[in-house]
Formats: structure tokens, C-alpha cells, sequence
């Protein structure tokens, strides 16, 4: 799952991308479409069923901004399969990234810890892409504040790998063998009018391309 | 934003409600088992404070200890201030030891301004008001507040507070309070009218984004919120007013005013209150009135004021907002 | 001494012509005067002035050696081209006695750049409460002529009528520091727009004017003259002007700060704009400019006030007041004043040498330059465009408002009595 330092370098990029190209994604290809999308997640909700028993702990948390989207789909497919009310909330990393100092301070975003809050419940962390491990380092810097649950897991749409912390999520979308020369980005119709998965190119030294 | 946060003044629409929005979240920490984040550890802020304020500088010290900052407080009482040493001496010394950020109550206006910019020190200057000049975290909290009661909780997220009519009233020449809520209510789309006795206003107010009224009891039915300034007694011995009856009568909030003001419409106040001065008893005690959330809100709001300037490598910009967007 | 020729000189901005100076004095004025003998100065159309006269200067000795003394104070003077200096009172110990003003006057005479002229105080310690002994100072050795408490204002009207008749009795003059106390207390800068905003206390611009309205009609009923120090606003122009027109024996000077700079400038919170009276608005600039222009003020003083630098560099409230002016009047008259149109340099002469000289009874000062006059003389590159570097000043002090401002006119040489105190921008 990408730390949030990529993911802005990524955004950035794309933005850059969408000032001077025309075509800012022309070399990023769909990898996962909307279908497959949905199929990912209702496998992750069976399993998390499966490997909860019944999942009648579980409390999904969704790392902003495209993670809460997430949880809150694998909330209602829960629901779904075990006719219960699921517990969903948002936990934003942001005040306890390690790479605070390398940038200027980020606007926060929500945290939303369900009323019946955490202790003693089963965390299942929710987010979009796996990459170095730095967010969900920080993510669980920020629950140990909020609470103590019974355990926690990491539900993620797609694993990129290159990982820089002992960290590995336990329910996985997708595995997506990566280079490092590319980007990941997951567009989601909460946000970003359509759901899919993009590979592209990274691109080098801004300008230099031009 | 600026490097320093000297004057409500300096900063614009797009800064201000992003500070009121990171303290929107930062509120949410105070709900919260451990009350701490780990944003700032390893940065140290020094409370400098030349001027008594007791709750000025444990709101200060509260944020600071909530985002893990070294806290060093510096009170000019005791110290080498009284015994003669100058402002850019203290300034020098926290510096050599290594300061991020000084937060300065001074009793001259202009004292943070120089501090910041006569390169006596490379931190970052936030004033904790300054004289009878500025005072922006002040405002900041107290727009906050406004911004809660006013428009709500969640649905005040990204908004200003446009149209709202504001009345201060009180000893608005004395008052930082006054200025800095004055700089930014406009900054932030409301509408300012203050009241006071004309020898509490200053000459040269005409310039000021604002309306001025010497009669409170028209201005009352026409506010979505009415801020009571402090009235010092010693005023009174300079011929501002002649008795505190006579103050009291014409420009005190009591029971019988209050009510002529809308229903949805609250009463604040930066404190200390004078009760039975500018304010009885009766309407400090109300539902409506709001001294203890501006309290509460005053830690939120200097936390994210100390979140946006000290947070990252440099303070945050007007791209903050739209970042994750 | 030898002889000095000044050749081709604009005599008070006039054609070129040669000046030749014998000992003491002018020997003679005209064209193609012989260089026999002499030390030739190629003037090459630089402007020549008699020599300036301030009757408004701060030399803080005795007391404030820290900041200037009469050495450096007269120094700084004979650079901005002045031979002539009257010294405040404000002392410490205040020059309110025979003693202490011939001790002034005698360290002004020694060191030889500049004469002194002591000014005496008009109340014993500047207190406002019981005269000074005006007649003693008056003949002393210094020859007293100008009392004045200024830093503080003679509020007290019976003391300030007494002043006004007393030293009728010699000629002399009382300088009024006009500044009503109770309405300046805590005052920081001008009252208006900018202290609204800033949050300093202010100074009214009434304090001065309610005081001077006083004052010259007190000089009127008493049949004695008053001269105003340091008109700062648009309003005490309009009373002076109205008081001349009476025929009341007034006269009024203006600074060269408040000629050029505002209250706009306090935004920085730079001390350095700190002075008393106040820097004001634009329209009074703009006001005293022209009660310059057209004789309502009198002449221009510069109100030289030297404070060391730590007395600058903190917060505005607890800096000292008052600005440097010796070495960059001239250049802020031509900046203000010539190069608007609003005076030639003969006026210029007129505001800065002749008057000063007159109303301070300031014998050998202030003359015509014209053959057997004292060969007091200030030679201007008028063409000169430089900014002004404090390090490079003689005074002691470097609390200068026009730190790296672009200011026209350089004074090249200055002559007191014949003999050079500045050669070349170097004093000698």
C-alpha cells in the first residue's frame, strides 16, 4: 500500500501532468476495472466473515480519503452476508506521518471512531494501495491512542509490494507486481466519478519531458 | 500562510478557514482516551510572556503539550527582563538554544512584529497579543466559536462566516481583541458593527472594514452574535466614562437586553468578565453565552495554528487545501 | 592663514563666479579674481550657501557622552555644512545656569568644526515651575539668547507669559517645545488612521496646535516675540499664518523629517521613525512644505536628536525619540523643497543660514557672501545622487531615518572663519 508521501508525489503528478499534457493519463493503463473492482471486495468480505467467524467484533476503519470509500462498500457487502449493522469510521494518519518535516503541513482529514469506539474489538484497517507500509505504521501509531483492540488486520484493494516496514496485509484485491518507475492510482466513483485501478509511468524530474 | 502569525491582518479568506477547519479536527483529540498526537515532538516552543495571562498561556502551553511539542515557559517575571535585560537580548538567548517557535505576550504593541522581522531570531513568531494592537489566535478561537454556534459543527467545514452580523462592544480603543476580530470577521465575510462610548473608540476608525454605533439597544435586535469586551475600572479614573452605574446602564448586556436580541443569536466574551460591569451575572451564567467553549476552543484553534506553522518544512500554503482533493 | 580661491561657484545657486577668501574673510566676489597666492577650490558649478546655522540641535554633552558630545556633534556638523549650532538645554545637568552653558559654549569654540551656541533652559531643570536664571546665561560668556525647555513644553501659561516678558529685557527669544501634555501622555506617534490600526498611543495633532494658538497670542498681549520649535502639522501652519498676518513677532521652524517622511512608515515598528513631535500625515507634509515655500514657517531645523543604538533596536514603546538630521538636511531640502520648485537656493539660504542666524542673534553668522563678511561658507554638489550610509557619519549616533534612501546634493566643503572643518566630504 502506498505511503502517503507517494501518493501526494503521485497526485502532484498528475496534476502537473494535467497542466502541460493534454493527455495526462495516456501512458497509465486500467489494470482493474469497476466488475473487478466489486469482485475484489466481496471476496475480501467473505473472507474477513470467514477469518472472524462471523465477524461480529469487527469494526472497519478506512484510511483517508479513498479508504473510507472502500470500507464503506466492504461495510454494506458485510451487512449483506451477515444481516448485521457493521461499524465503520475513518482514521486519518496525518498527524502521525514520519515525513511531517519533509513537506508543508497537509490539511486533516476525518477521523470518525464508531460510538462504541475500539477497545476490545476487531480493527480491520482499510485502505487503498499497499507500498511501503509507512501509512499503516502510522495508522496503528494513531489507533493505540484511540484505543486497545482485540486485533488488528489490513484489508487493502491492491498490494504494489515494495515494502519498507515488517508490514503485510491480510486481505489482499489484488496483487500488482510493480516497478518502482511506476504508479499506482485508484480512482473511485466517491471521488473520482469511476472506479478503476491505473498503471502508469512515473514521471522523471518535473519538465524534463517537455 | 505567513512564516509568523502576527496580525489577524495578515492572513487571508482561504488561511482562516483552513485553520478553523484543522481545528475542527484538532477538537476531536480532546474527545479521545489519550489526548496527545505526536506531531511535534523533537520541536520546542517557548511561551515568552512579558505580560501576566494566566489563561492565555496555559491554552498555549495545553496545545502545545497535546501535539508533543518541548514546552519551555518563559515568564518575564523574575527573570533577567526585570532586571534590564532588552527584548532582543531574551530573543538572542532562546535562540542560541535552539528554539522553533516563540509565542510572545508582550504589554508593547509591535513587540512580536519587531521580533519577527529585525532578524534577532530565525523561529517563528506567534503573538499572543501584543499592547493594545493585535491578538489573532484571539479572533481565530472566537470565529471558531461563532463558526460552530452560527453556522455547525459539520457544516461550517470549508465555510466562512459570510453575512453574519458580529456587535463588540465595549473599550474597543484599549482592546487587541477588538482589531484583530475587527480584521478578521471582515476577512471573513461578516458584518462588524461596534459599540462604545465615544472616548472608547479610537480616532481614525473610519478607515476600519466596520460599522460604529454609540447605542447599543438599536444594535442588539440586529446580531447573530454580541461580543462584551472587558471595561477596566482604572478607565474610569481617566475620564473615558463617569461611573461604572452610568457604563453599566449604557453599555452593559443584561437580562432585559439580552432578550431583545434574535433567539439564535449568542453572547461571548474573551474574559475576564467584570460581572455587573459589562455584563450581569444573569447572562454570563445563560445558555447563550458562550465563555467557556471560547475557552475550549481556544486550545483547538492554537493547535492548529501550531500544526500549520510549525507541522511541516515550511508553514502550510494555500495548496494545502485542495491537496488530497 | 593663506588665501583660498572658490572658482566658478554658483553664489546662493547664482552664475559662476570666483570667491576669494583672505584669512578670516571674504576678500572679494566677482569674476576671473586672481589665483596668486592662493589655494585654488575648482568649484565647477557646485553651489555655494553661507555658511548653515541650526538653531535646533541635541550635542547631549554634558551627560550623554554615549550618544554625542560636543566634538562629534560639531563634526557631524561641519559635514552637513553647518558652522553655526544652537544646543538644547536638555542636558544632564540641564544648561539652566551660567556654568554649564559656558562650559557648551567653550568646548563648541576649542575644537574649532563648528560654533556653538547654547541654548538656555527656561526652567530650572526643565520642570515648568520656577525660571531659570535667564538673565546670568544671557551674560555669560556664551551670550544666551534662545531659551527654550524643549523635549517638554512650558504648559504652564503664567510661566510661559513670564518667560515671554522677561527676556525682553535682552533681546532674547523664547523656543517653544509646543506639546500639551495631558492630551500626549503615553503618546507614541500621530493620532490618526495609523495608530488606530497599530494600536500605539497617540499624539494629537491639537497638543501642538491648542499650545501654539496660546503662545502667540500670550507674545501678542505681552508685545515680546516667540519662536515655535518644530511645526509639525497642517493646522499650526494655519495659526502662525493667521498670527503673522496680525503682526504678531513669531516665528516658526520645521524639520527636514517632517518635510519628507509620515506616520505611514511606523508600520514597520522600526524605532527609527520614533520622534518627537510625531511624523504625520502626507497632507501635512504637503502643508508645511508649503508654509515653507511661502515664508508662513521660517526657517529649517533640523532638531538633531543622537541616541545610541540600543536605545533603537528594541520595541517601539520603550525607544527612545528623536532622529539624527546634521548630515542629511541639506539633501532633504533639496530633495523636498528645490527639486519641487517650491524654493531656489537664495531661499534656501534665506531658511537655513540668514533667518536662523536672525532669530537667534547668532553674531557673524548668517551673512551675505559678499567681500568683508566672515568667511563662513558651505560648497553643494548639488548634482550628487547617493544613498545615505550611516557608518559613514561623524556623529556618534546612527539613528537616521533615510538609512539606504536615495538622497540628492552632497556638502563638499564647509569654511568657518576662513578656515576649511571639510574638504573634499572629509572633515579636517
Amino acid at each position: 500500500m502506498d505511503n502517503k508521501q507517494d501518493k501526494q508525489q503521485d497526485n502532484a503528478q498528475d496534476r502537473q501532468g494535467g497542466q502541460q499534457d493534454p493527455q495526462p493519463q495516456s501512458d497509465a493503463r486500467p489494470v482493474l476495472e469497476g466488475p473487478d473492482i466489486a469482485r475484489a471486495l466481496t471476496r475480501i468480505a467473505h473472507e474477513i466473515v470467514e477469518r472472524a467467524k462471523g465477524a461480529d467484533d469487527v469494526v472497519l476503519l478506512g484510511i483517508p480519503t479513498r479508504g473510507v470509500f472502500l470500507a464503506q462498500r466492504l461495510a454494506a457487502k458485510l451487512e449483506q452476508i451477515t444481516e448485521r449493522k457493521i461499524p465503520v469510521g475513518s482514521l486519518d494518519i496525518t498527524m502521525y506521518r514520519d515525513d511531517l518535516r519533509m513537506h508543508p503541513p497537509r490539511a486533516l482529514a476525518r477521523t470518525d471512531i464508531p460510538g462504541d469506539g475500539i477497545d476490545g474489538k476487531l480493527v480491520v484497517l482499510v485502505d487503498d494501495v499497499l507500498f511501503s507500509g509507512r501509512t499503516i505504521r502510522a495508522a496503528l501509531d494513531a489507533l493505540n491512542d484511540i484505543g486497545r483492540p482485540r486485533a488488528v488486520q489490513l484489508a487493502v484493494l491492491v498490494d504494489r509490494g515494495h515494502r519498507e516496514l515488517p508490514i503485510r496485509a491480510d486481505y489482499v484485491g489484488k496483487n500488482l507486481p510493480t516497478s518502482l518507475r511506476e504508479t499506482v492510482k485508484v480512482q473511485l466513483a466517491e471521488e473520482d466519478g469511476r472506479d478503476t485501478v491505473l498503471l502508469g509511468a512515473k514521471r522523471t524530474a518535473p519538465g524534463a519531458q517537455h | 500562510m505567513q512564516r509568523h502569525l502576527i496580525s489577524a491582518a495578515d492572513l487571508t479568506r482561504d488561511d482562516a478557514v483552513l485553520i478553523l477547519d484543522t481545528a475542527e479536527e484538532m477538537a476531536r483529540v480532546a474527545d479521545r482516551p489519550i489526548k496527545k498526537l505526536p506531531t511535534l515532538r523533537g520541536r520546542t516552543v517557548v511561551n515568552l510572556f512579558f505580560e501576566d495571562s494566566t489563561r492565555t498561556r496555559i491554552s498555549f502551553e495545553a496545545a502545545e503539550k497535546r501535539l508533543s511539542a518541548d514546552v519551555i515557559n518563559f515568564s518575564a517575571k523574575g527573570s533577567s527582563v526585570s532586571k534590564g535585560e532588552s527584548l532582543k537580548d531574551t530573543a538572542q538567548t532562546l535562540e542560541a538554544m535552539g528554539v522553533d517557535a516563540v509565542v510572545i505576550r508582550h504589554g508593547a504593541s509591535g513587540a512580536p512584529y519587531r521580533l519577527a522581522n529585525s532578524g534577532w531570531i530565525d523561529a517563528a513568531v506567534i503573538n499572543a497579543g501584543d499592547g493594545t494592537h493585535q491578538h489573532p489566535t484571539q479572533a481565530l478561537l472566537d470565529a471558531f466559536t461563532m463558526r460552530r454556534r452560527l453556522v455547525g459543527r459539520d457544516a461550517g467545514i470549508g465555510q466562512d462566516l459570510a453575512g453574519k452580523r458580529i456587535t463588540i462592544v465595549g473599550d474597543i480603543l484599549h482592546s487587541r481583541v477588538a482589531r484583530s476580530n475587527v480584521d478578521l470577521l471582515h476577512t471573513l465575510g461578516a458584518h462588524v458593527t461596534l459599540v462604545a462610548p465615544p472616548t472608547l473608540v479610537p480616532v481614525g476608525v473610519g478607515t476600519w472594514p466596520c460599522e460604529v454605533s454609540y447605542d447599543l439597544d438599536s444594535t442588539l435586535p440586529k446580531s447573530d452574535a454580541v461580543m462584551m469586551l472587558r471595561v477596566q475600572r482604572e478607565r474610569m479614573n481617566a475620564a473615558f466614562f463617569p461611573t461604572e452605574r452610568e457604563y453599566a446602564r449604557r453599555y452593559g448586556l443584561d437580562g432585559d437586553r439580552m432578550a431583545r436580541m434574535p433567539e439564535h443569536a449568542i453572547v461571548m466574551h474573551p474574559g475576564p468578565m467584570v460581572r455587573g460591569m459589562e455584563i450581569t451575572a444573569e447572562v454570563a451564567d445563560s445558555e447563550r453565552c458562550t465563555v467557556v467553549e471560547q475557552v475550549a476552543n481556544g486550545v483547538s484553534i492554537r493547535m492548529a495554528v501550531l500544526y500549520l506553522l510549525l507541522g511541516g518544512n515550511e508553514p502550510a500554503g494555500s495548496h494545502t487545501r485542495t491537496e488530497e482533493k | 592663514m593663506s588665501k583660498v580661491l572658490i572658482r566658478g561657484a554658483k553664489v546662493l545657486g547664482g552664475a559662476p563666479q570666483d570667491v576669494l577668501i583672505d584669512g578670516a574673510q571674504i576678500e572679494a566676489v566677482g569674476s576671473g579674481l586672481s589665483a596668486e597666492g592662493a589655494e585654488v577650490v575648482e568649484a565647477d558649478g557646485k553651489v555655494l550657501l553661507p555658511g548653515l546655522v541650526d538653531l535646533h540641535t541635541h550635542l547631549r554633552e554634558p551627560g550623554r557622552e554615549d550618544s554625542e558630545t560636543v566634538l562629534t556633534g560639531t563634526r557631524a556638523a561641519a559635514s552637513g555644512g553647518y558652522t553655526a549650532v544652537f544646543a538644547m538645554a536638555n542636558t544632564f545637568p540641564v544648561a539652566d545656569t551660567a556654568g554649564v552653558v559656558e562650559q557648551v559654549y567653550r568646548l563648541g569654540r576649542q575644537h574649532g568644526y563648528c560654533d556653538v551656541q547654547p541654548i538656555g533652559a527656561v526652567t530650572v531643570g526643565l520642570e515648568g515651575r520656577k525660571l531659570a536664571e535667564l538673565g546670568a546665561m544671557h551674560e555669560s560668556a556664551a551670550g544666551v539668547t534662545v531659551f527654550s525647555d524643549d523635549g517638554k513644553c512650558v504648559d504652564d501659561a503664567v510661566i510661559m507669559r513670564r518667560a515671554l516678558e522677561y527676556v525682553k529685557a535682552f533681546g532674547g527669544v523664547v523656543a517653544q517645545h509646543a506639546q500639551e501634555p495631558r492630551l500626549t501622555e503615553g503618546a507614541q506617534m500621530n493620532e490618526g488612521v495609523v495608530s488606530a490600526e497599530l494600536g500605539l498611543g497617540g499624539w494629537p495633532a491639537v497638543a501642538e496646535e491648542s499650545i501654539i494658538a496660546r503662545d502667540v497670542l500670550l507674545a501678542e498681549h505681552v508685545g515680546s516675540r516667540v519662536h515655535i520649535c518644530h511645526l509639525s502639522t497642517a493646522g499650526s501652519v494655519e495659526i502662525v499664518r493667521w498670527a503673522k498676518s496680525r503682526g504678531i513677532d513669531v516665528t516658526a521652524e520645521v524639520t527636514p523629517h517632517h518635510l519628507l517622511l509620515t506616520d505611514e512608515l511606523v508600520r514597520t515598528y522600526n524605532p527609527v521613525y520614533k520622534v518627537n513631535p510625531p511624523l504625520r500625515t502626507e497632507r501635512d507634509v504637503y502643508a508645511l512644505r508649503e508654509a515653507l515655500a511661502d515664508g508662513t514657517i521660517d526657517i529649517v531645523a533640523t532638531d538633531h536628536a543622537p541616541h545610541p543604538h540600543e536605545d533603537k533596536d528594541c520595541e517601539w514603546a520603550a525607544a527612545a525619540m528623536g532622529m539624527v538630521g546634521l548630515e542629511t538636511a541639506l539633501s532633504v531640502v533639496q530633495e523636498t523643497m528645490v527639486e519641487t520648485g517650491l524654493l531656489d537656493w537664495a531661499q534656501v539660504a534665506e531658511r537655513m543660514s540668514f533667518q536662523p542666524a536672525r532669530i537667534g542673534r547668532a553674531n557673524g553668522h548668517g551673512r551675505p557672501v559678499s567681500a568683508g563678511e566672515p568667511a563662513n561658507l558651505t560648497l553643494v554638489d548639488t548634482a550628487y545622487r547617493g544613498s545615505v550610509d550611516p557608518a559613514g557619519f561623524a556623529s556618534r549616533s546612527r539613528n537616521t531615518p533615510y538609512e539606504g534612501r536615495e538622497l540628492p546634493g552632497r556638502v563638499t566643503h564647509t569654511w568657518l572663519r576662513g578656515k576649511a572643518t571639510l574638504v573634499d566630504g572629509k572633515l579636517t
